[in-house]
């Protein structure tokens, strides 16, 4: 209803992280002064069911949770999650896939099939869907676990959130001896969408 | 200044300003965070009490002891504190009294979806539920200012949306509030008939008081838009309303018990059409329409899970929902699963793999009862594997019993398995009985218990022998066991099946989140012995996956060398590396 309401959908595996990344959006978002709600799973999803994490900005926010086809971004941590949630964007909305698959327990137990190529058929339908290897970025950067702050780096450029202000974020969160690594896998995944 | 606070965290600090001394708890969310909040103020005591009915009698002891204080717990929760409550809104409080219940619609993670608004209405208690943080953080402080005001414990009713949603709040003062002098007042507090007689009075009084009070309490309070429509509500669901309504007339409720009467009527003839909008029960509908006003409600929306605003939105403002894009039907669905190196899954492919009947009960463990795992029969509530297992043996005989199991984590063991041990022990059962003590109360979030030996605030405390306490019962045939070693698992087992007596095993290995399970060595498949049978595959464990391509298994990043795939697998394929 109102365009200046900025609602972002972080979508992933319990154990992965989404959390972090919903917490860092937040706490820049208050900084700049908005009204801010975020929405959380906690509980037995957490133990590596589908985790969603919602966060919206603006003037003013009512529901903590974003209506279906609202989403102006969903950042997917796991591929065929984005799959999941996607009814929830935009009609112009972006989707950033990390190019990672976790098995659920279906496929795991043989019952069902892990659908490989679920990121494309995504990006076949949604103009502005960006895929992007996290998790090898963060290898290149010095640690694989610095995967989560470069999804932050192209998720915070996404909605145009102002770098240092991200950096301080990170800065107040990531310990010292990480850090370093941490800020260039934000860099790194700043620059992904610039291309 | 403002900052943002999950509807958890903002119920403590309302405790917190209002003067709260004294908070107890058991852990289950949606309302863990509150206590352990509360917990890290300076002058405090705070606790976890081994179940909800002991946190609510020590709350009960507080107050009559003159301190504000505050209970906490997940909605079923009330129902093992309701014996102490519903008599406690009898005596009423001295110092203030809040209790929390914390619902669960949808049931995120929850056994079911019971609407504790019930309670309200069946035990006498005011019942206040906030729409957000903000709200919550003045709430609890006004439900304090209720409680003594009017003599009576009071419900602040909240709903998972609400306990972990973050919303901005602002903090305020807290107010020193000293204990009230402690009197001796046997006609107030001990609830013989003759005395519960002339509280019933009181109670009535009480509640014909509130609901004057619910007139014109600013908890409850009208936003007049257009007055072709006007909707009631409360709690979180008033925001999907404010956020797809903007135009609609809203009444919303603070207090949703007692309702006010005038104030309602007075809103419904004002508008041309009357919505309730009300998760799970219809308790506001059908007082409303009991009153004789007009109104719509369940007849729009349902009586499961959640609203959403999108769903009031296609409801009331004739806006269908988008069709959607249809991949999330393509795709397969991803239920919660036992981490890798949990101490859990060896003990449900083992209970599996004997084709046991086995009588679960209520923690990660749980999830034992998904594929590929399937090791489980029964979960109905905090405790009830024990007393199951032996109402089965009691309807269909030893024989039966010799092959059923009952399965119980530690902290629920403490919570309220050992009366089902007892009266195993007492009435002469032959149950076996697993205890799966990974010590802590892992699924909630690693909160400590009796026998961990551990506070709230993590000073170090007696710690309660589980085993002693097995011992005491009678039990005479007890092991203790790893989880992670299958051959004893199932060898324990077999042994103590076949014995016609009460029998318990112990399984001890912390929850593998604690991080004590790391191995010196990692684990790697062996190719050229791997035959591709999937069989450790089917243990269900994110840490080993099986490549379709080269028809292999293959260890993942996220194993942790629990061993549990190199037991199962019979062709010596997983091996141990060095590093």
């Amino acid at each position: 209803m109102d365009s200046r309401i900025t609602n972002i959908l972080i979508v992933g595996v319990g154990g992965q992280g989404t959390l972090l990344t919903s917490r860092i959006i937040a706490d820049v978002a208050v900084q700049m002064g908005h009204d801010v709600k975020v929405t959380e799973v906690h509980g037995m999803a957490q133990r590596g069911g589908s985790v969603v994490s919602e966060v919206r900005f603006g003037e003013k926010i009512y529901s903590p949770i974003i209506k279906k086809g609202d989403a102006d971004i969903i950042l997917a941590f796991e591929k065929i999650e984005s799959a999941r949630w996607l009814d929830y964007l935009k009609e112009d909305g972006m989707v950033i896939i990390n190019n990672e698959r976790v098995n659920p327990l279906p496929v795991m137990s043989g019952k069902e099939k892990y659908p490989d190529n679920i990121h494309e058929r995504v990006a076949d339908m949604i103009d502005k869907t960006v895929i992007i290897d996290a998790s090898g970025i963060a290898s290149e950067c010095g640690n694989v676990k610095a995967a989560n702050v470069v999804l932050v780096g192209i998720l915070s450029k996404a909605i145009g959130l102002p770098e240092e202000e991200v950096e301080k974020a990170i800065r107040e969160i990531v310990p010292a001896k990480a850090l370093e690594v941490n800020l260039q896998a934000f860099q790194e995944g700043r620059k992904r969408l610039e291309a | 200044m403002k900052k943002l606070l999950i509807g958890n965290a903002a119920i403590a600090r309302g405790a917190y300003e209002a003067g709260a001394t004294v908070a107890c708890a058991y852990p289950g969310t949606p309302s863990t965070e509150i206590v352990t909040n509360f917990s890290s103020n300076e002058g405090v005591y705070a606790e976890w009490a081994p179940n909800e009915k002991v946190a609510m009698e020590v709350g009960v002891g507080a107050s009559i002891g003159g301190a504000r204080t505050l209970v906490t717990m997940k909605h079923v929760g009330v129902n093992v504190a309701a014996d102490p409550l519903f008599t406690f809104a009898y005596t009423g409080v001295t110092g203030g009294l809040v209790i929390v219940s914390a619902d669960d619609p949808g049931m995120h993670s929850s056994q079911n979806e019971q609407d504790n608004r019930g309670y309200g209405r069946f035990a006498k208690l005011p019942v206040l539920e906030p729409s957000d943080s903000q709200d919550a953080l003045d709430f609890t402080k006004m439900a304090f200012d209720i409680s003594e005001e009017f003599d009576t414990p009071v419900m602040l009713r909240i709903t998972t949306r609400l306990a972990h949603s973050q919303t901005m709040i602002q903090e305020g003062e807290r107010k020193e509030v000293p204990l009230k002098d402690y009197q001796k007042n046997a006609p107030k507090y001990v609830m013989l008939p003759g005395y519960a007689k002339a509280r019933h009075i009181e109670v009535e009084k009480r509640m014909l008081k509130l609901k004057e009070y619910a007139e014109t309490t600013p908890l409850n309070s009208v936003e007049w838009g257009s007055k072709k429509l006007g909707i009631i509500t409360s709690g979180v669901v008033y925001q999907y309303a404010k956020e797809v309504l903007p135009d609609a007339s809203v009444l919303k409720l603070g207090m949703v018990n007692p309702l006010p009467y005038q104030l309602i009527k007075d809103f419904a003839d004002q508008v041309d059409r009357l919505v309730i909008l009300e998760e799970l029960e219809p308790v506001i509908e059908e007082q409303v329409k009991s009153w004789g006003i007009q109104a719509e409600g369940k007849e729009l929306f349902s009586l499961l899970g959640e609203y959403s605003p999108e769903l009031i939105e296609e409801k009331l403002a004739g806006k269908l929902m988008p069709a959607g894009y249809g991949l999330n039907k393509e795709i397969p669905g991803r239920p919660p699963l036992m981490c890798p190196g949990c101490p859990h899954r060896g003990v449900f492919h083992t209970l599996h793999k004997m084709k046991l009947t086995v009588t679960g009960d209520i923690g990660c463990y749980t999830l034992g009862a998904l594929s590929p795992l399937e090791g489980m029969d029964t979960t109905i509530c905090m405790g009830a594997s024990i007393g199951t297992a032996m109402g089965m043996e009691k309807a269909r005989g030893e024989e039966f019993a010799a092959k059923t199991v009952a399965v119980i984590g530690d902290s629920t063991f403490v919570h309220s398995g050992i009366t089902g041990l007892i009266d195993v022990v007492y009435n002469q059962g032959t149950s076996t009985v697993m205890i799966l003590d990974n010590d802590t109360t892992a699924m909630t979030g690693h909160q400590d218990h009796p026998a961990t030996g551990v506070t709230i605030t993590k000073q170090p405390t007696a710690k309660l022998d589980i085993e002693g306490m097995v011992r005491a019962i009678g039990v005479k045939n007890i092991q203790v066991v790893d989880p992670l070693n299958l051959e004893q698992l199932q060898t324990a087992l077999t042994e103590e099946l076949a014995r016609r007596e009460p029998s318990v095993i112990i399984t001890k290995r912390p929850c593998a989140l604690l991080g004590k399970t790391k191995q010196a060595y990692r684990l790697v498949v062996n190719p050229d012995l791997c035959k591709g049978c999937k069989a450790c595959i089917k243990v269900g464990c994110t840490g080993i996956y099986f490549d379709d391509e080269n028809k292999k298994a293959v260890i993942s990043p996220s194993c942790v060398a629990c061993g549990v795939c190199e037991q199962v697998c019979t062709f010596d394929a997983i091996e141990r590396v060095e590093g």
